[in-house]
């Protein structure tokens, strides 16, 4: 029995691949619980999905260079998510519409980009779905460093991302910068899609963002517990996604994500059946 | 008054002025005008309904008033200066902008009126939570200081934002239809609770659809259609001729000598 628990793990690459997604699932699902609560959950897809074309030019220019690729992640995404936040506000179409068209249009021009290398259908699956089972020790300090310091910020900053989510009028008139941490908060989001390309992929990704989050706030009803048990939902999550990985042989972003809406099932069921008990 | 957050000093506050003190005040928007040449001014401690029809632009006055919402023309200073420079504007949202289901608790909310006073780095101290206790106490939802504030009812909702700009230490009040959709205990408990602010010297403008509320609980009305068709006393200020104005011939007088059991809705 202890084997069965213990066997992944004397595998350097599961290590690494468990000490990574473990450390993305909590960054995301704290992010990700702003997210939720402001209704964000299109655009942090969008968002995820616009940082192809610049990984991909990446990919051309320094090859498998995964530092390389990193930064070139971390500045489409910081670009897109100040662009579209920007355009939101001048759009001549539906904010939604906006989102939708340069999501596909941005998207289309990644894979495009990606098509003209002759191996390009392995690689462009773990731009789409991650390829947690390859990271480097490299890759885990730049997820380590980058989420610390998003988690740190948002901690920093904790009552102000509170009083601007649930009411901006208030922020206002209590004269706080509205629109320096709305725009921090997209960079935030921002350098989380960034640091989660490696382990979920871009199409994977707003799972990790708003799935443990929504999970919990079935059951939690303050902030800080929310927060909480969201990151124990999303690293949970990772944990058991990697054991059904190795043991069924799926692809890991994929068991991760199924892991998660799993919980949320289950979240909803067990919410469901005491509601209706408590009525009777 | 406290140092707070150093990225927004507050205004001075200029006591030999009004409180509130809106000039020839104009806001357009792309294709139509909301509000038009409005001038008013208040005092402190006075208690002015505001009334008109929808699409009157009270919210607008509101924003613009709050310093949320730059005018297009005109000016408005409180105590003397521009309101985007004062923390004492306290504005109560309409119940139904809010999201009931947002993970925090009535102390968490009435909380969030220090946060500018706490300072950018600032966590609660103890006279923040002695502020927010008082609130929540004057307004009687201490016992309910731990609920989600989806769990209150309408009444409670209404008198937690009341405690989280009491918390602000707001001097000015801003209440978007604070009354609307309340049953009628509710409704007396809120004029109860708008009483004991007015003793406090808060100043106070408030949204309402309800004209013989506004006629027989406030000391002033603003009878607003986009233009300011009136300022002044209910018997004025309701007058049959000025309700004509503002709502056009659709609707009956109101009885500005007192009490009528009928409440005329606008």
């Amino acid at each position: 029995m202890l084997e069965f628990f213990l066997q992944p793990w004397q595998y350097d690459f599961m290590q690494r691949a468990l000490l990574a997604s473990v450390m993305v699932a909590v960054v995301c699902a704290i992010v990700g619980t702003y997210i939720v609560l402001r209704g964000m959950a299109f655009f942090g897809d969008a968002l995820a999905h616009t940082i192809l074309p610049g990984v991909a030019v990446g990919y051309l220019i320094s090859g498998g260079d995964r530092g390389a690729l990193f930064w070139w992640a971390l500045g489409t995404s910081i670009f897109s998510a100040l662009g579209i936040g920007a355009l939101n506000k001048h759009a001549q179409v539906k904010e939604d519409t906006a989102i939708g068209i340069i999501f596909a249009g941005m998207f289309a021009l990644g894979v495009a980009l990606i098509s003209t290398v002759r191996s390009y259908a392995v690689d462009l699956s773990h731009f789409l779905f991650g390829d947690v089972l390859g990271v480097s020790s490299g890759d885990l300090w730049r997820i380590g460093l980058f989420g610390a310091l998003t988690l740190g910020l948002i901690f920093l900053f904790y009552k102000e991302f509170l009083v601007i989510s649930f009411d901006e009028t208030l922020a206002a008139t209590l004269r706080l910068p509205v629109g320096v941490f709305n725009n921090l908060l997209l960079v935030l989001l921002a350098t989380t899609v960034a640091i989660s390309l490696q382990t979920v992929g871009v199409a994977l990704m707003v799972a990790m963002l708003i799935t443990p989050p929504a999970t919990a706030s079935l059951f939690t009803r303050r902030l800080p517990n929310l927060m909480s048990a969201a990151a124990l939902l999303g690293a949970a999550s990772a944990l058991i996604g990697l054991y059904i990985s190795y043991y069924v042989s799926v692809a890991s972003g994929a068991a991760i994500v199924l892991t998660a809406t799993a919980f949320f099932l289950l979240g909803l069921a067990v919410t469901s059946i005491t509601a209706k008990s408590e009525k009777k | 008054m406290t140092p707070h957050s150093s990225l927004h000093p507050e205004a001075q506050h200029d006591h030999e002025q009004p409180i509130l003190d809106v000039h020839n005040l104009s806001v357009h928007y792309t294709g139509h005008t909301a509000l038009q040449n409005i001038t008013f001014h208040l005092h402190i401690g006075e208690r002015v309904a505001v009334v008109g029809p929808n699409g009157a632009g009270k919210s607008t006055l509101f924003k613009v008033i709050a310093g949320v919402q730059p005018p297009s023309g005109g000016a408005v200073s409180i105590f003397g200066s521009q309101p985007s420079g004062h923390a004492c504007i306290g504005y109560v949202p309409q119940r139904s902008q809010v999201d009931w289901r947002f993970p925090v608790s009535v102390e968490d909310v009435v909380m969030m009126g220090r946060v500018a006073r706490m300072g950018l780095f600032g966590l609660p101290r103890q006279a923040d939570r002695e502020r927010v206790r008082a609130a929540l106490e004057t307004v009687r939802l201490l016992p309910m200081a731990q609920r989600q504030i989806a769990q209150l009812s309408g009444g409670q909702q209404q008198r937690m934002f009341i405690a989280r700009a009491l918390a602000q230490e707001a001097e000015l009040m801003l209440m978007d239809e604070p009354l609307t959709g309340l049953d009628s205990p509710s409704q007396e408990g809120l004029l109860e609770l708008l009483d004991t602010l007015q003793q406090q010297r808060v100043t106070l403008l408030v949204a309402t659809h309800d004209l013989q509320q506004a006629a027989e609980h406030f000391d002033k009305i603003l009878l607003l259609n986009r233009r300011l068709i009136a300022f002044g006393q209910p018997a004025y200020a309701l007058a049959p001729e000025k309700l004509t104005l503002a709502y056009g011939s659709s609707l009956q007088t109101v009885d500005t000598s007192c009490c009528g059991e009928e409440h005329l809705h606008a």
